[in-house]
This record gives C-alpha cells, structure tokens and sequence, in this order.
C-alpha cells in the first residue's frame, strides 16, 4: 500500500510518520502515536469525543484524514497538562465533578480550552452552545458547564498557588 | 470505519487541481471541509480512487465585500461566516443558516462552498442560496463562468458543475434598501438535519407591499427548491398576516417531501408551512428595520 511521508507537531513537538492516504488522524493519534487520551466514540462525526486542535481550532479528528494534517499544529489532552500542573480546564473538571465515566472528558475538554482561550468570559449559554457537538451520556451538562466556569475564573486570576497532577485533595 | 484506498493529492495552484480532476474523471473527487466527503467514504458510500484536496490551494479563503456583492471563497469555512461582522450587520439571513448547520466543531471545517457542491436537499444552504438569488462562479480547464443558483441544483447530489469544473466562489448580491432575510429550520436536537427548513428574502416598495421575494425551502424535496407559487402569491401583495399564511399554505402544497425517519410526508408539510411562515414573518421585521 502506498504510504505518504508527514510531519505534524503534537503538543509542541515534531513527529513524523509515514501513513496511508485512507488513515484517519483519530487513528494516527491514538495508534501511530500511542496517545490514547483522545478517543472514538462513535466514528460519525456526531459524538465529539475525538476532539483535538487542528492549527488552533476544536475539530473531530475522526473526520479528517492524517495527510491532511502535513505541516500543522495538533493538540490533544496529553498536551494540557504542563510540567505536573493540570491545565485549569482539568483542574476546573477535577473540582465541580464534570465528568462521570469519564468518556465524553477529553473532547470535551478540548473544546473547553478552545472555547476560554476565544473568550475568556462566557456566559451559561456561550458555553452550552460551544460544547453542543460533544454529547455526554452521564452527566447531563450541568456540571460540565460548572468546570469550565470554574476554569474561565482560575484563567482570569492572576497565578496562585500550583495545583500538582495526581496529588492534592479529592 | 475505514474508507477505501484512494491516491490523495494536494495540489498548490487551481490550475494544478483542475489539472488533476481533468486528468482522473469520475474516479476523483475535490476534498474541501471533508465533513460530507469523509463520512460518506467510511460508509463506503463513496469510494473515489483518488482525492484532490483542496485545502492547500490559495487565494480560495475569506469572506468579504466587494464591487457589491458578498464573495465567499471557496475554502470559506461555516465558522468564517459566524465570525465576519459584515455577514452580521448585512446578510443575517446567512448567519442564520450558519449557525444551525451541524455542531461548532465541524462548522470549523466545513465550507459553505462544499454544503452547496454537495447537492444534498438536507443542506441549509441551497435554501439561503437561492432566497438570496446567489450566483455561483466555476473554475474549469478553460477558464471561469457563472452559474446563477437557479440553475446549480440538477438532482439529489449531482449540480451543474462539470467533473473538472471547481466552485471558486459564492456572489450574493447586497441587498436593496427596505430588503431582509431570514432562514427558519426545524430540527429534531441540535446539529441535526432539518425535518424542514425555510429561507425567505424580500424587499419593500415605498408603499409597503412585496417588491421582490424569493423563498428556499430545506429538505423537502428530491433537490433543493423555491417555493415559486408562494412567492407569487406575495409579489406586489401587502405582507398582511393573512397573506403570510396563505404563502406558507402554497409552499407546503409545492413542496414534496418523503416520508422517512424524520417524519411522515404530511407531517414535514405542515412542519414545511409554520417554518414558511416564520422565515417570512422574521423576514419582513428585518425588511422594516433596514
Ligand atoms: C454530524 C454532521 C451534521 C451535519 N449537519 C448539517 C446540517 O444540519 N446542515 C447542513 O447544511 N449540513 C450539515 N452537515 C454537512 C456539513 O455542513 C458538510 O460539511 C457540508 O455539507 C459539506 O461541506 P464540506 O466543506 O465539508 O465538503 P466536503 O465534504 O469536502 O465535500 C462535499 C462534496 O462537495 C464537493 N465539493 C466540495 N467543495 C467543492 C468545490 N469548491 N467545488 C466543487 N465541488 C466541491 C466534494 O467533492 C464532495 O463531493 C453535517 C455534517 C455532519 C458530519
Ligand atoms: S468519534 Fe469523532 S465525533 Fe464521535
Ligand atoms: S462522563 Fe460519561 S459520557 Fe460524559
């Protein structure tokens, strides 16, 4: 099978692979790169749970061939976190219980970033809108919609004290 | 799912895409947004054997005004329109559209462009495009021409553009003064297709009455279409209540629509008529305010 060299810079660093035309940038991710915090949850472009940044912007990765992204910049989950400190997003997810199994999470949260990094203060219904094409099963949204406004608030204060990954208090 | 095998170009010049679609015929197919293309291929409901993606070709982005008329490039993506003040202040009725094609994440791909190209009746735009009476420019091997939306929508899926013809660009032209425009869609939950959708552009006379209208209707029919006997019916009318229903009443009766899984084919004609209705009603707010 005729394969297609590229070169894509996840989370701040170059890789390179060469892939089949017909592979889907989820499956780079997840397969090609071992980066599994992105996830497939229904593989028709309806769910969500595959979001990452294309070049700055939430798209579903499932739905976008990995040659397309030759050259571009992605960020997925892996990449939120920062030398141990979790991203106020995660923090934000962490402390206002949104998330239950925990499936819709990554997703989620990547349209959550990209939402708070656009607009840095938005109301209940900016954020309902901006998360309506990641579907969660468990929560029923309410909590979903606390974090990232827990995270919005922590992103507008001026830097306090670090909250460690996988430490600190339930 | 995983799409057939095909062979995937990216060319960098329009001359070099066309080249490529000329040189492939029916065994190609240009890859814009991919948000139609792609779930289609993992269906196996399409399976070209070679890919022209667009993407890398310049000069195809971007929304603006310009010589009168709005020109949205080809690569012109859903969340462009969202975000370009002048679609806000000047064609609201394409915001409104905008807003309610699929979700946020693959508004940030899809292009307005390919949501016409791709001939679907559940399409938003068709509708808009046609209330707005757009014209279309095509790209091909031996240059440009301008195909008027009127003439674009052949069958389900299938447009007036040639196999190595492209659609460069998306005309609208701006509005008359006492014009407004709006476009109404009924879903069963967000992101979703519409049961049925409605798009009504129309300018006032000094008087008052309908000096021009045009209406677009989504997804109920073979292919996308006006509402012509609703629009005849209002033409030099006065845009009374009772004129607006009757309208809506004529396009419901126009429009075929199938029954499926969205609904019996009555159902979605009187779902059809309300959202006649209400485009029509917005519409005429909007004609007052400008
Ligand atoms: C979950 C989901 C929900 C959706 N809901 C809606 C909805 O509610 N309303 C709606 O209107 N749409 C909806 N869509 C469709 C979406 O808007 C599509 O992206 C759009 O119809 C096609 O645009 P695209 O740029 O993605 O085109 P692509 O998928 O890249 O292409 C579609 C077709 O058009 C052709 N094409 C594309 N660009 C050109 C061009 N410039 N010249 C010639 N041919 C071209 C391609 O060859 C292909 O055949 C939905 C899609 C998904 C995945
Ligand atoms: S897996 Fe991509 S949208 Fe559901
Ligand atoms: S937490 Fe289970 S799907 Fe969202």
């Amino acid at each position: 099978m005729r394969t297609v060299p590229i070169s894509v810079t996840v989370n701040g660093e170059v890789r390179q692979a060469a892939v089949e035309p017909r592979l889907l940038l989820v499956h780079f991710i997840r397969e090609v790169l071992g980066l599994t915090g992105t996830h497939i949850g229904c593989d028709t472009t309806s769910c969500g749970a595959c979001t990452i940044h294309l070049n700055g912007k939430p798209v579903k990765s499932c739905t976008v061939f990995a040659v397309q992204a030759d050259g571009a910049e992605i960020r997925t989950v892996e990449g939120l976190e920062q030398d141990g400190r979790l991203h106020p997003v995660q923090e934000g997810f962490w402390q206002e219980h949104g998330l239950q199994c925990g499936f819709c999470t990554p997703g989620m949260m990547m349209t959550a970033v990209a939402l708070l990094e656009a607009n840095p203060n938005p109301d209940e219904a900016e954020i309902r809108r901006a998360i309506s094409g990641n579907l969660c099963r468990c929560t029923g949204y309410v909590n979903i919609v606390k974090a990232i406004r827990y995270a919005a608030e922590k992103m507008r204060q001026p830097e306090v004290a670090p909250a460690v990954a996988g430490g600190g208090e339930d | 799912m995983i799409p057939g095998p095909f062979d995937y170009h990216a060319p960098r010049s329009l001359a070099e895409a066309i080249g490529l679609l000329g040189a492939h015929g029916f065994d190609a197919k240009l890859l814009a947004g991919g948000q139609s293309l792609i779930p289609m291929m993992k269906f196996r409901l399409a399976e070209p054997a070679v890919i022209v993606d667009l993407n890398r070709v310049p000069g195809l982005d971007g929304v603006r005004e310009q010589d009168g008329q709005l020109v949205i490039g080809a690569l012109a993506r859903e969340a462009d329109l969202e975000q370009a003040a002048v679609v806000a202040t000047t064609y609201p009725i394409l915001l409104d559209t905008a807003l309610v094609v699929a979700d946020p994440l693959v508004r940030n791909l899809a292009t307005v462009g390919g949501n016409l190209a791709h001939a679907d009746p559940a399409n938003d735009h068709p509708a808009t495009m046609l209330a707005l009476g757009a014209e279309l420019t095509a790209t091909g091997p031996t240059g440009e021409r301008t195909i008027p939306i009127d003439d674009f929508f052949v069958d389900t899926f299938t447009t007036a553009l040639e196999p190595d013809e492209i659609l460069t660009a998306i005309r609208i032209p701006r509005p008359a003064p006492r014009s407004g425009g709006a476009y109404v869609k009924f879903e069963r939950k967000v992101g979703d297709y519409a049961i049925a959708g409605a798009a009504a552009h129309l300018t006032l006379d000094d008087d008052g009455r309908v000096a021009a209208v045009r209406i677009g209707l989504t997804n109920v029919n073979y292919k996308p279409m006006r509402a012509t006997q609703a629009e005849a019916a209002l033409l030099g009318q006065e845009p009374t209540e009772d004129a607006i229903r009757a309208a809506a009443q004529l396009a419901s009766q126009e429009c075929d629509p199938s029954s499926d899984l969205r609904g019996p084919a009555d159902y979605k004609r009187a779902v059809a008529r309300t959202v006649t209705a209400r485009a029509l009603r917005r519409a005429l707010e909007r004609a007052r305010a400008a």
